[in-house]
């Protein structure tokens, strides 16, 4: 999970944020790290470029970026399918 | 200052159709614009629906009469501004002092997408005359200078309310008598940069757009150009043939929200047709028909819908969106859209909303989904809404 | 237009240290080579970190700019914002073409795109504000700030008891400059310290951002009037040029003789600097007359900088040290700029303390 939140950090720019600075339970939207719909779009795009995984309907996004532990799972889930 | 500012001549150019009358055809016979590109090279094709205006760029350069070095924009401006101004047939032109205020989004990004590839690779390479018109002001000075307009000429850029704002700043600079006549509105061609930007949003549909159906997935992309010839009333008196109508209110807020979405009660675009209304001294009852923005995403028709809703319920003019079958043409869009009221006025029509099956549930309302003609149409309420919160309203008004 | 229009205050990020705690006027930055670059503030003590992490170095001039003149003005809510900009945000609309040409058209991200919209900066400064009011961006080539500037002024007769916050932006990106100097605009090996007298082809690469807080309401804490603004475009001649002046100052019933002080734009290209010196020999033949572009270089919205200079000689009643001039005498109480934009567009503004 800290390769991710590396790449989260770096895609949408948060430089005052080290990996430890997101907890991995921490929502990522609004009342958490105060993302915002736009991000949402950049962390599809990441898992996407990393992850070779391809999120085509936008509304899924809620439920895979609520925290980097959903993000990760997600992940995960989507890599064992593949094998 | 002249009291009214009247509307004298229109011109309109888009997918469905290159001038008033093909407009007026197609949108009777409910002919909308999108398919495939075949003018556009993008590796989009196939995967999104474009509404292009049916010309090459070279077609359009042999009608417009402007190289065929210069941006699609450019174009497309040149061909509906100039219809415009031969619409309105003032015969002492060159006496009066005249403006032109367009507006845009992509001015020249056509041409500078070619030059770029090259450029990328060798920052020697890349034909200079493909940036040389890049900037928004440069397509609005090809135009004036072919039109022979030289007492005021500016571009106005506010993403997809750009040309409702040059209408009416347009109108504002005859009010404070300084000019007597205006063409105003705007243009946009289509481009990769413009098509790749939105489809990142992921707020294209990949299917001709349903604006304000339940099941809207999104917008599709047009271009084309639209423009009114604004006059004052001394001008207007001098004319051999009556004015369209006036342009009676106008407004434009900021939703101050986010910088691509709209807030979920459109607070912005209620203020810009509540404040249009308020200029105009109209009240909504005397609406008798709203061009909707209704891009056909989610946010947009439901922040849209929601605004009419508290402005208007419980009682409502009939409305539609006439993207349904331009597409969304950005900086154009005010433009086009201020013609189509404008011909709604002048032969007593009302658009029909296209491919509006399962109206949204939100809404007490349903926007017309018939042609309907023999209409009584006193006043139309015209809106544009854009990114950055930029929303504007224009109210036209029966003389 | 009858109202009389003030300037409540103003704020420029320019190539010289001309905003907020590290103002010092009196001293010229120097610059050699082809460009200037603008002396910036640290931002994060301007935004919020999460604002700033998507604004580019345009957005941010702008923002602050804007920002800073408003707090100044003691204004809270501004009824209007009005930017100009010729060249937009320049540096975005770079980074998403190359990506989609590098990328061919797939895997791209909004937030380049979403950023080089025209109306950015004019739209961030809604939200920093949280403002719902009046909000327009003009894109005019060299009538971009002009434009605003205009519109700002129309809204001052329009409605009573009125404050505007009107400015205009402009940046160099590396590939815009690139770009921009194969067109042949620029000397090579150039210095800012004798740019106006060079007397040869191209100019220095300049860049800016300067708001006005505009106001209808007259106050002790005004710091100028800006009694008239015009704008003409391509003239025939510089005789067309000249009788526009004229007119200029008559329309204004201002004999040129009250003028104490006349900001010309030069910037050092033989050619565009030919009309300058053909009015310092007719018309402003025995007026008192300084460059500006030697602080901050060329660029289609310099006239901004130029209309924050004039209000910063208003409100000291002194020409700032680092102009470069000896300016003694009689107080300076009325300014008059003219400036052209490669002889395409051309602007007159009349200021009086």
């Amino acid at each position: 999970m800290s390769d991710l939140k590396k790449q989260i950090i770096v895609q949408l720019n948060l430089k005052d944020l080290k990996p430890e600075d997101i907890g991995d339970d921490q929502p990522l939207f609004v009342e958490g790290l105060g993302l915002d719909s736009i991000d949402a779009l950049e962390l599809i795009v990441l898992l996407q470029q990393e992850y070779k995984i391809k999120l085509s309907n936008a509304d899924d996004g809620p439920k895979v970026f609520q925290s980097v532990r959903t993000m990760a799972q997600y992940i995960k889930a989507h890599q064992a399918q593949k094998e | 200052m002249s009291a009214s500012v009247l509307v004298a001549g229109v011109g309109v150019m888009s997918s469905i159709g290159n001038n008033v009358a093909e407009s007026l055809d197609a949108l009777e016979s409910g002919k909308a614009g999108m398919g495939d590109m075949h003018y556009l090279d993008s590796l989009l094709n196939g995967k999104l629906p474009v509404a292009e205006v049916k010309f090459s760029n070279q077609q359009l350069a042999t009608i417009s009469g402007l190289s065929s070095s210069v941006s699609r924009t450019a174009q497309l401006s040149m061909i509906a501004a100039r219809e415009a101004l031969n619409d309105a047939s003032i015969k002492n032109f060159d006496q009066l002092r005249t403006g032109f205020i367009s507006a845009n989004t992509v001015a020249g990004m056509d041409k500078t997408e070619n030059f770029f590839s090259e450029f990328l690779s060798d920052p020697s390479k890349g034909k200079l005359r493909d940036v040389v018109h890049h900037e928004c002001g440069s397509a609005s000075e090809l135009v004036a200078d072919e039109l022979a307009i030289r007492n005021y000429v500016t571009t106005i850029s506010t993403a997809c309310s750009s040309s409702a704002n040059s209408i009416f700043f347009g109108a504002r600079l005859i009010k404070h008598n300084m000019l007597d006549v205006v063409i105003a509105g705007g243009t946009d061609a289509l481009t990769k940069f413009t098509l790749n930007g939105f489809n990142t949003l992921m707020i294209l549909d990949q299917n001709f757009c349903k604006p304000f159906d339940e099941h809207r997935q999104g917008l599709n992309l047009g271009e084309g150009a639209g423009y009114v010839v604004l006059v004052s009333e001394r001008v207007a008196a001098s004319l051999e043939k009556n004015p369209y109508c006036r342009l009676s209110g106008y407004c434009n807020a900021n939703d101050a929200y986010h910088q691509t979405a709209s807030s979920p009660n459109g607070t912005g675009s209620f203020m810009a047709m509540k404040g249009a209304l308020d200029k105009s001294e109209l009240s909504v009852n005397d609406i008798s028909y709203i061009n909707l923005h209704g891009t056909g995403t989610q946010n947009n028709d439901i922040s849209e819908g929601t605004a009419i809703k508290d402005l208007f319920g419980p009682s409502y003019p009939k409305m539609s969106s006439t993207k349904s079958f331009t597409g969304h043409t950005l900086g154009a869009s005010g433009g086009i859209e201020a013609v189509f009221s404008v011909l709604a006025i002048k032969h007593g029509i009302i658009y029909p909303n296209l491919r509006l099956t399962d109206p949204m549930k939100e809404l007490p309302f349903v926007p017309e989904t018939k042609f309907l003609k023999n209409q009584n149409i006193e006043h139309v309420l015209s809106n544009s809404f854009g990114f950055g919160g930029n929303c504007s309203s224009l109210i036209f008004s029966k003389i | 237009m009858d109202k009389k229009v003030y300037i409540r205050s103003i704020a420029s990020i320019s190539p010289q240290k001309t905003f907020g705690d590290m103002m010092s006027t009196d001293e010229l930055l120097e610059y050699a080579g082809d460009k200037f670059t603008c002396v910036e503030p640290d931002y994060s003590k301007i935004f919020d970190p999460k604002l700033i992490r998507r604004m580019s170095r345009i957005i941010k001039m702008g923002a602050a700019t804007a920002i800073e003149c408003l707090h100044k003005s003691g204004v809270k809510m501004p009824d209007a914002i009005l930017t100009g900009t010729a060249y937009g945000c320049l540096e975005d609309t770079s980074v998403f073409l190359t990506k989609l040409i590098e990328n061919r058209e797939d895997m791209l991200t909004p937030t380049a795109f979403i950023q080089s919209t025209h109306n950015t900066v004019g739209a961030q400064i809604a939200l920093i504000l949280k403002c719902h009011n009046y909000n327009n961006t003009f894109v005019h080539r060299g009538f971009s700030f002009e434009s605003a500037l205009l519109d700002a002024m129309l809204l001052l007769n329009e409605n009573e008891n009125t404050n505007v916050l009107a400015g205009a932006v402009d940046e160099i990106t590396n590939n815009s400059h690139r770009i921009l100097s194969r067109f042949g605009l620029y000397k090579h090996h150039a210095s800012n310290r004798d740019l106006l007298l060079s007397n040869s082809k191209g100019t220095m690469a300049g860049e800016g951002a300067s708001f006005f807080s505009l106001t209808n309401q007259s106050s002790p804490e005004n710091i100028a009037q800006l009694v008239a603004m015009a704008t003409f475009y391509k003239p025939l001649d510089i005789e067309e040029t000249e009788k526009n002046i004229v007119y200029f100052l008559e329309d204004m019933s201002t004999d040129m003789n009250d003028i104490d002080l006349v900001i010309l734009g030069k910037n050092g290209d033989q050619k565009g600097d030919k009309v300058y010196d053909h009015l310092s020999h007719s018309i402003f033949k025995n007026r008192e007359t300084i460059g500006y572009k030697h602080l901050c270089g060329e660029y289609p919205t310099a006239t901004a900088f130029a209309v924050w200079l004039a209000s910063t000689i208003l409100q000291n009643k002194m020409v700032p040290g680092f102009v470069g001039v000896e300016k003694n005498g009689s107080p300076i109480k009325k300014i008059l700029i003219y400036n052209h934009y490669e002889r395409i567009h051309h602007s007159l503004f009349l200021l009086s303390a």
